[in-house]
C-alpha cells in the first residue's frame, strides 16, 4: 500500500544520520525499547500471525505512530494492532492500562474472546519451492507493473512503470502481498531487478545501479 | 478528554502496560523477553560478520564459498537464524562499492550484524540512498572514486544482502584475529571503508 512506509526516493527528511561507532551505540538506547522489540515478535505468535502481517500492521500506521516514537516505537504500535485485530486484547485496553499507569482513574475493558485469523504456515520462514521453472531469466529486459496494490506489498513506488534487467534469480518464495492478509502463501520465483539510475530518476540522476527483488507477479516483460 | 484518541501517551508507559496486559493473561512470559533482549544486546553482533570477512580476506577458498554460497558459508562460522535465512555477500572491489538499505522498514542481517543502527532506519537514509547514494554516502563520510560504480540493494524480500570490504592495504601481516577487529558494521552495510 502507498503508506508512509514506502519511503524510497521520497523527499522531505533531510540529511542522514552520521554513523556512530557500535561501540558507542547501544543496541537499545532505552529499556523500553528492548521491551518493545520483543513484544513485538512474540505478538506475532500470540496474535496467531506472521511477520508479513506485522509489516502490513506498520504499514497502516498513522504518521505519527510512524515515526515520532520511533523504530521500536512503530514496532509497539504495530504489535497492539495485530493483537487488537485477533481479540488478544480489547481495542481500548492498552491506552486504559496506560492511563492507569499514569496515575488516572479508568475503568479497563475485559480480555475478549480471541479471535485469530484462519492461518497455518505450510513451513517455517519464507522460502518455498516452485515446480515451474522461472518465468524470466538473467539478462532479461522487464518492466514493474505500475499498480497501487491497496493492502500490503514489497513492490516499491519508485520502480513501478520502469524497465530494468534480471540480474540474478533468488530463491523462490512466498508472496507477502497474499501473506500478510492470510489469503495465502502463493510462492513465486523472485528476481534481482537492476534499474539504472536514469531510469528511476531522470537525465540528471546519479550515476549508479538499484538493485531490488521482485516477485514473478510485480513484473511484466519488455523485450 | 473528547479527543482521547488523538492523545499521545508515551511510549515506554504502552509498552509497559501491553506487556502487563499479555503477561497478566499469561500469554506472554517475561523470562522469554529477558533472554531475547540479552541475545540481541550482548550475543549477536557486528562482531560475528567481522569474523566472516576477516576468513574471507585471509582464506580463498572460503572467500569464494561466502560469494557463491553466503547463507552456507556463513553457517560454516556457526551464523544462521532469524533475518538470515537467505544471505547474499555482495563484493566490494576497485570498480564497484555496493551499498544495503532496506526501503520498506529495516530488513537487515541479524545473525552477522545484530540489530540495526539508527542511521539504519532513519527515514533520511531510507528514502536518499536509492535517489542520490554517492550525495548520501559523501555526508556519511565516505568519498567513492568518481570512476567507481555504485550499487545500491534494496532489501525488499527475505534475501538478505552483506557487503564483504576491500582489504586495506598494509595488512598483509595481520592475523585473522586482527584483521577482524579491523572490521566495522559500517563497512558491512556499504557506507564505510576499512582503514588501518
Amino acid at each position: 500500500m502507498d503508506g508512509i512506509a514506502d519511503m524510497g526516493g521520497k523527499p522531505g527528511w533531510g540529511a542522514t544520520k552520521p554513523p556512530t561507532p557500535a561501540a558507542d551505540e547501544p543496541v537499545f538506547g532505552q529499556e523500553w525499547e528492548g521491551r518493545a522489540f520483543a513484544l513485538a515478535l512474540l505478538s506475532m505468535r500470540t496474535a496467531g500471525t506472521n511477520l508479513d502481517s506485522f509489516r502490513h500492521a506498520l504499514d497502516r500506521q498513522p504518521r505519527e505512530k510512524y515515526i515520532d516514537d520511533g523504530y521500536y516505537g512503530r514496532w509497539l504500535h504495530a504489535a497492539e494492532l495485530m493483537l487488537v485485530e485477533s481479540s488478544i486484547i480489547a481495542p481500548d485496553a492498552v491506552e486504559k492500562r496506560t492511563r492507569k499507569l499514569m496515575g488516572e482513574e479508568v475503568a479497563e475493558p475485559a480480555l475478549p474472546e480471541p479471535h485469530k485469523p484462519d492461518y497455518a504456515p505450510t513451513a517455517a520462514g519464507s522460502l518455498r519451492q516452485v515446480d515451474d521453472p522461472p518465468r524470466f531469466h538473467v539478462g532479461d529486459r522487464v518492466r514493474a507493473k505500475d499498480i497501487s496494490p491497496p493492502k500490503h506489498t514489497r513492490l516499491v513506488g519508485y520502480v513501478r512503470g520502469r524497465e530494468g534487467v534480471v540480474e540474478r534469480i533468488q530463491p523462490s518464495a512466498l508472496l507477502p502481498d497474499t501473506h500478510a492478509t492470510f489469503e495465502g502463501e502463493n510462492p513465486q520465483h523472485v528476481y534481482s531487478i537492476a534499474f539504472d539510475s536514469h531510469e528511476l530518476w531522470g537525465p540528471d540522476a546519479e550515476d549508479f545501479t538499484l538493485n531490488i527483488d521482485l516477485w514473478d507477479s510485480y513484473l511484466e516483460d519488455a523485450s | 478528554m473528547s479527543s482521547e484518541h488523538e492523545e499521545h501517551l508515551p511510549i515506554q508507559l504502552r509498552t509497559e502496560a501491553l506487556e502487563q496486559l499479555l503477561v497478566e493473561a499469561g500469554l506472554v512470559d517475561p523470562s522469554i523477553m529477558d533472554r531475547f533482549i540479552s541475545t540481541y544486546a550482548n550475543d549477536v553482533g557486528p562482531l560475528n560478520g567481522a569474523k566472516v570477512v576477516a576468513k574471507a580476506w585471509t582464506d580463498p577458498d572460503y572467500k569464494a564459498r561466502l560469494l557463491d554460497e553466503g547463507t552456507a558459508a556463513i553457517g560454516e562460522l556457526g551464523f544462521k537464524g532469524p533475518q538470515g535465512e537467505h544471505m547474499v555477500v555482495v563484493e566490494n572491489t576497485d570498480d564497484v562499492h555496493n551499498v544495503v538499505v532496506c526501503t520498506l522498514c529495516s530488513c537487515y542481517p541479524w545473525p552477522v550484524l545484530g540489530l540495526p543502527p539508527s542511521w539504519y532506519k532513519d527515514p533520511a537514509y531510507r528514502s536518499r540512498v536509492v535517489r542520490e547514494p554517492r550525495a548520501v554516502l559523501s555526508e556519511m563520510g565516505l568519498s567513492v572514486a568518481a570512476d567507481k560504480e555504485i550499487k545500491v540493494w534494496d532489501s525488499s524480500s527475505e534475501v538478505r544482502f552483506f557487503v564483504l570490504p576491500q582489504r586495506p592495504a598494509g595488512t598483509e601481516s595481520l592475523s585473522e584475529e586482527e584483521l577482524a577487529a579491523l572490521v566495522t558494521r559500517d563497512a558491512m552495510v556499504g557506507v564505510a571503508e576499512v582503514s588501518v
